[in-house]
């Protein structure tokens, strides 16, 4: 069975500094399925999973080289404007960060810097966001309270209602639930497999079962590295690297 | 075991009476100033301008006139220093040369207030040709309080979290969009304080307005920032060290200085009223 690539990287290089955070990292994650990067702490999972979206742009000091392909299309090429990429490639982070505005304030952000006017279409959009993130029945009736005061797991979903608001093609979700509960982490896996439908959705995470959870394919990191990237079965069953069999039963990370 | 609480104790008792001193001095310094200006406060004094060589009447124009001179200098550092923190903050590449700014601004809130006047002088009553005026007591005090307002300004955008411009340009903002949405509001309260503090700063100022525009005495009040003006620092100033008769002005001199503090508590009272509704809608 072949897959049509989505996103892709080519020669992937990154520095902190003269630090170098990522190696040559060629990794090409199918459209409509989900990606999982696992690997112990500091292997460069979230330096990764940021290059993809361009969010590393803004940290001082650091340097890229290779290329970053969505739909054949390097990413890093200087015609390409950063603010369409970011709006094309969503992104949620590892701390859920709400802004300290209304639950309806926070989804309809990214529809209002992006020029959305008609307040009807707005409220739509906001509603159609809150049921895809699973978090509509809880708010319907406070969405003009503070996003502060929903639970950590809410909070969660409203990043990812606030980042399907803007009808991006590939998610991005960096360690979502590594602050948040069981319960609300199984609700965000059931949603992740779910968004699959209609999204290119990568994840990284340090919790091996939730990668073999929600993935159909698994790329096994290590300091920088992609040691392997294979079926997410099949990096679970039959890993061909000694390297990722130790680290999947435990044996180190 | 003994020992060492004994030595806790010393330590706390010591950092304790450090304390005590710093408020009873406060205290007594406002007592003192209360007590002997309260006597010469009435609606008179409030609302007159002096009379008889200033032994009667009020002081009323230098009231308004600091009031002034107080919105001009806002009107020019407040957003100067705004700008100038979110370029140093959000835009400028850190390095060498943001480290060179910041030090130059910090070494010019240690200049002292008077060079800030003689500099006023230069540049705007002779150069730029403003003469003795509002608008140059203004531009001077608002050269000397634009360190507060920058430094604070800074701060007050350090405080936001990174986490909402980085979900703000996640979300396909751009730099400027995602500062004016989503940093710029959480970061007013902060700025706004440090503002007003460093106008209260401003506002108490004798020096730098002496020579650009505070006059002696005048019967009217100022009509254009073009006029000059009188102002409760200087005309204390005046009515303590210049007058003809000093002891016979001293409760005058007395009341012009409870007056000042007032203005200048109230400046601070609200910025910290500012502070605390911000503070609360924040939290949560």
């Amino acid at each position: 069975m072949r897959f049509e690539v989505k996103i892709e990287t080519r020669n992937l290089n990154f520095y902190y500094g003269s630090k170098q955070a990522l190696k040559n990292i060629n990794i090409a994650c199918p459209k409509n399925q989900v990606t999982a990067i696992i690997g112990p702490s500091g292997c460069g999972k979230s330096t990764f999973i940021r290059t993809l979206n361009r969010m590393n742009d803004v940290i001082p000091g650091t340097k890229i080289e290779g290329e970053v392909l969505l739909d054949g299309e390097n990413i890093y090429s200087p015609k390409v404007d950063v603010v369409e990429i970011r709006r094309r490639v969503g992104m949620v982070f590892q701390k859920p960060n709400p802004f300290p505005k209304s639950i309806f304030e926070n989804v309809a952000y990214g529809l209002k810097i992006n020029g959305m006017k008609d307040r009807r279409k707005i409220e739509e959009i906001v509603e159609e966001s809150l049921k895809k993130a699973a978090l509509w029945d809880e708010v319907k009736d406070r969405l003009k309270d503070n996003a502060l005061t929903l639970s950590g797991g809410q909070q969660q979903r409203l990043c990812i209602a606030r980042a399907l608001a803007i009808e991006p093609e590939v998610v991005l979700f960096d360690e979502p639930c590594s602050a948040i509960d069981p319960i609300a982490t199984a609700k965000i896996e059931d949603l992740i497999r779910e968004l699959k439908k209609n999204y290119t959705v990568i994840i990284v995470t340090h919790n091996m079962q939730q990668a073999a959870r929600v993935s159909d394919w698994t790329a096994f990191m290590m300091l920088g590295e992609i040691i392997e990237f294979d079926r997410t079965e099949k990096i679970f069953t039959n890993p061909s690297n000694k390297l990722t069999e130790d680290y999947i039963t435990g044996r180190f990370g | 075991m003994r020992k060492k609480k004994i030595t806790e104790f010393i330590g706390f008792f010591i950092l304790r009476v450090c304390v005590y001193i710093v408020f009873a001095i406060i205290l007594l310094f406002i007592y003192d100033i209360g007590k002997k200006g309260a006597g010469v406060i009435s609606w008179e004094f409030l609302t007159q301008p002096p009379r008889r060589g200033m032994t009667e009447g009020g002081i009323f124009p230098a009231i308004v006139g600091t009031f002034f001179v107080t919105i001009a200098t806002a009107i020019f550092s407040a957003p100067l220093g705004m700008f100038a923190a979110i370029y140093l903050n959000e835009y400028a590449k850190q390095g060498r040369f943001t480290r060179i700014i910041r030090l130059a601004i910090r070494n010019l809130s240690g200049v002292p207030s008077i060079v800030y006047g003689l500099f006023g002088v230069i540049l705007f009553v002779n150069v730029m040709k403003f003469g003795t005026s509002i608008l140059s007591a203004g531009l001077t005090l608002g050269l000397m309080t634009l360190p507060w307002t920058i430094t604070a300004s800074e701060e007050a955008l350090k405080t936001v979290p990174n986490s909402y411009r980085e979900g703000a340009l996640a979300l396909g903002a751009t730099k400027w969009q995602a500062i004016r949405t989503n940093v710029l509001p959480y970061a007013t309260p902060g700025i706004l304080t440090g503002t007003i503090l460093g106008l209260a700063r401003a506002a108490g100022e004798t020096a730098p307005i002496m020579f650009t525009g505070a006059a002696f005495y005048l019967p009217y009040l100022p009509r254009s920032p073009f006029d000059q003006f009188m102002a409760l620092p200087y005309h204390l100033y005046v009515l303590a060290t210049q007058h003809h008769s000093i002891e016979l002005v001293r409760p005058f001199a007395y009341g012009t200085a409870l007056v000042l503090l007032l203005f200048v508590i109230l400046m601070n009272i609200s910025a910290i009223i500012i502070r605390y509704r911000i503070r609360k809608k924040y939290k949560q």
